[in-house]
């Protein structure tokens, strides 16, 4: 088991890279939903099309998209370039922005139906009561719409754990630099290093366990408390 | 009224996906042709699809399919079992591997082209890099290269580099590729400051990227060909081998910039 500390590096990274992620992908999928589902203005069935678009292209699809805005002669690419001398390219923080854009819809979607699915009697009342705009978010809907928008959390936690192919795309992959797991696995089968290859298949796998696991339990617990109320 | 409407809409998707359905098995069906399926270097992209047409031109009733991709990963896919017919490699060190693995009719073997090892930047590069030694340099931020492991175009640079004393200093610019193709497309977008290609692969792209400097110092540049020994056609794969060394071969592969074997 020698193999294990090489795991160890795109392990972390891996990590790392799915949990940043999922933080920018939970922020802008929770803004992004109140306000689809709260206001009406026109073209709000485009602007939803496109915020979900991510889960049906395919990944190189977005890896393009991202390369062409992104690159250093993107039109975002090349003013960063130009004025700060940041590239996203070949870097991990490219990573966590392939890994947030893949896995965003799924916070999106899954924070829209909860937001949706709230009694909007109980929001009425707590305007009445003289409550703000902000207040009715952060002390009415958000609390009765929690559940669903950390489940939606996980699976786009998952999701950033396994991305490959946009991340490939504009990340590169380089080892100890931006190869996470899913890449070291390529990696490996392509040269041939077939217990490498077991090696990260398995602690992968092991991870993925791990984390269904854990959601289905923090899930659960809260489903017993909000019951006891 | 609606019902009637989704009635509509229902027999509409059916019709519809029996109709691709049958387009899909008809398709199979009419295909009683012969396929050759060849796995080939990356860098012999553009060369083996002309002279795969040209092939299929003058054998009637042939499809030859090709597999591009690097040429390691590629021996490991014939390792693993994919039903290829012919392997062409960019180098002669994977083609060792593939005769140990006993993958090969080792008598097929032989070498059909020849290829140099060159330094490119991207066109409107304002970074006046005349040489390898010249990557050192603090400005010089990325290198594209091939993975050494995989990708035969990056273990001639890495020769070059180790004998110029520079591998060392320059590891933490590199940028690995899957295949020179990769190397070649980061240059182009200008999104790495130089990289290492075979002079036929710069030529491809000629109009954006320009060459800096001939590499030297590394194994001479020899592509072997050969029969896989788990063929089930093995009289076709010669008669590819044949075309691929043969006069009209070697002209379409010349025009491509490769050279003589």
């Amino acid at each position: 088991m020698i193999e294990t500390g090489i795991a160890l590096t795109p392990l972390l990274l891996t990590l790392k890279v799915a949990l940043l992620a999922t933080l920018f992908s939970f922020i802008a999928g929770v803004i992004l939903s109140r306000i689809i589902s709260q206001f009406t203005f026109p073209g709000k069935e485009w602007l939803d099309a496109v915020l979900t678009l991510p889960l049906v292209l395919p990944p190189t699809v977005l890896g393009y998209y991202l390369i062409v805005v992104l690159g250093r002669k993107g039109w975002l690419g090349q003013f960063l370039w130009e004025n700060f001398g940041i590239s996203l390219m070949f870097t991990w923080q490219g990573a966590v922005v392939a890994s947030a854009v893949v896995s965003f819809p799924l916070v999106f979607k899954s924070a829209k139906a909860s937001f949706e699915a709230v009694d909007h009697n109980l929001e009425k009342a707590a305007r009445t009561l003289g409550s703000s705009e902000l207040g009715v978010f952060l002390r009415v809907s958000l609390p009765l719409a929690w559940r669903g928008i950390l489940a939606g959390a996980m699976l786009a936690f998952a999701r950033a754990m396994g991305e490959f192919g946009a991340t490939l795309m504009i990340a590169g992959n380089l080892p100890g630099k931006t190869q996470t797991l899913s890449l070291a696995v390529y990696d490996a089968v392509q040269a041939g290093k077939d217990s490498l290859a077991t090696t990260l298949v398995l602690i992968t796998s092991i991870v993925c366990v791990l984390v269904l696991v854990a959601s289905g339990k923090i899930l659960k617990s809260n489903y017993i408390k909000e019951v006891d109320r | 009224m609606k019902r009637r409407v989704v009635n509509k809409y229902l027999v509409v998707s059916i019709a519809l996906f029996s109709f691709l359905a049958l387009q899909c098995f008809g398709s199979s069906a009419a295909h009683a042709q012969q396929e050759l399926l060849v796995s080939a270097a990356a860098s012999l992209t553009n060369a083996f699809e002309e002279l795969g047409k040209q092939f299929e031109a003058a054998n009637p009733g042939v499809k030859v399919i090709f597999n591009f991709a690097a040429s390691g990963a590629l021996m490991q896919q014939i390792d693993k079992g994919a039903p290829v017919d012919v392997f062409a490699s960019a180098d002669q060190k994977t083609m060792d591997q593939a005769k140990e693995k006993n993958l090969l009719l080792a008598e097929t073997r032989k070498d059909f082209v020849s290829n140099g090892l060159v330094l490119i930047v991207p066109k409107d590069s304002k970074l006046a890099i005349k040489g390898v030694k010249d990557l050192s340099e603090s400005k010089i931020a990325r290198i594209a290269m091939g993975n050494p492991e995989t990708v035969p175009v990056g273990r001639y640079a890495q020769e070059v580099l180790s004998k110029a004393g520079l591998w060392e200093g320059l590891k933490p610019k590199l940028i690995y590729a899957e295949n020179v193709r990769q190397a070649l497309d980061y240059v182009s977008r200008g999104e790495v400051d130089a990289g290492f290609v075979f002079t036929t692969d710069a030529a491809v792209a000629k109009d954006k990227v320009q060459v800096a400097a001939v590499a030297e110092g590394h194994q001479p540049i020899r592509y072997p060909v050969a029969v896989i020994a788990g063929t089930k056609k093995k009289d076709l794969s010669q008669r590819f081998m044949d075309f691929l060394l043969g006069s009209q071969g070697q002209s379409i592969l010349a025009r491509y910039g490769f050279g003589k074997p």
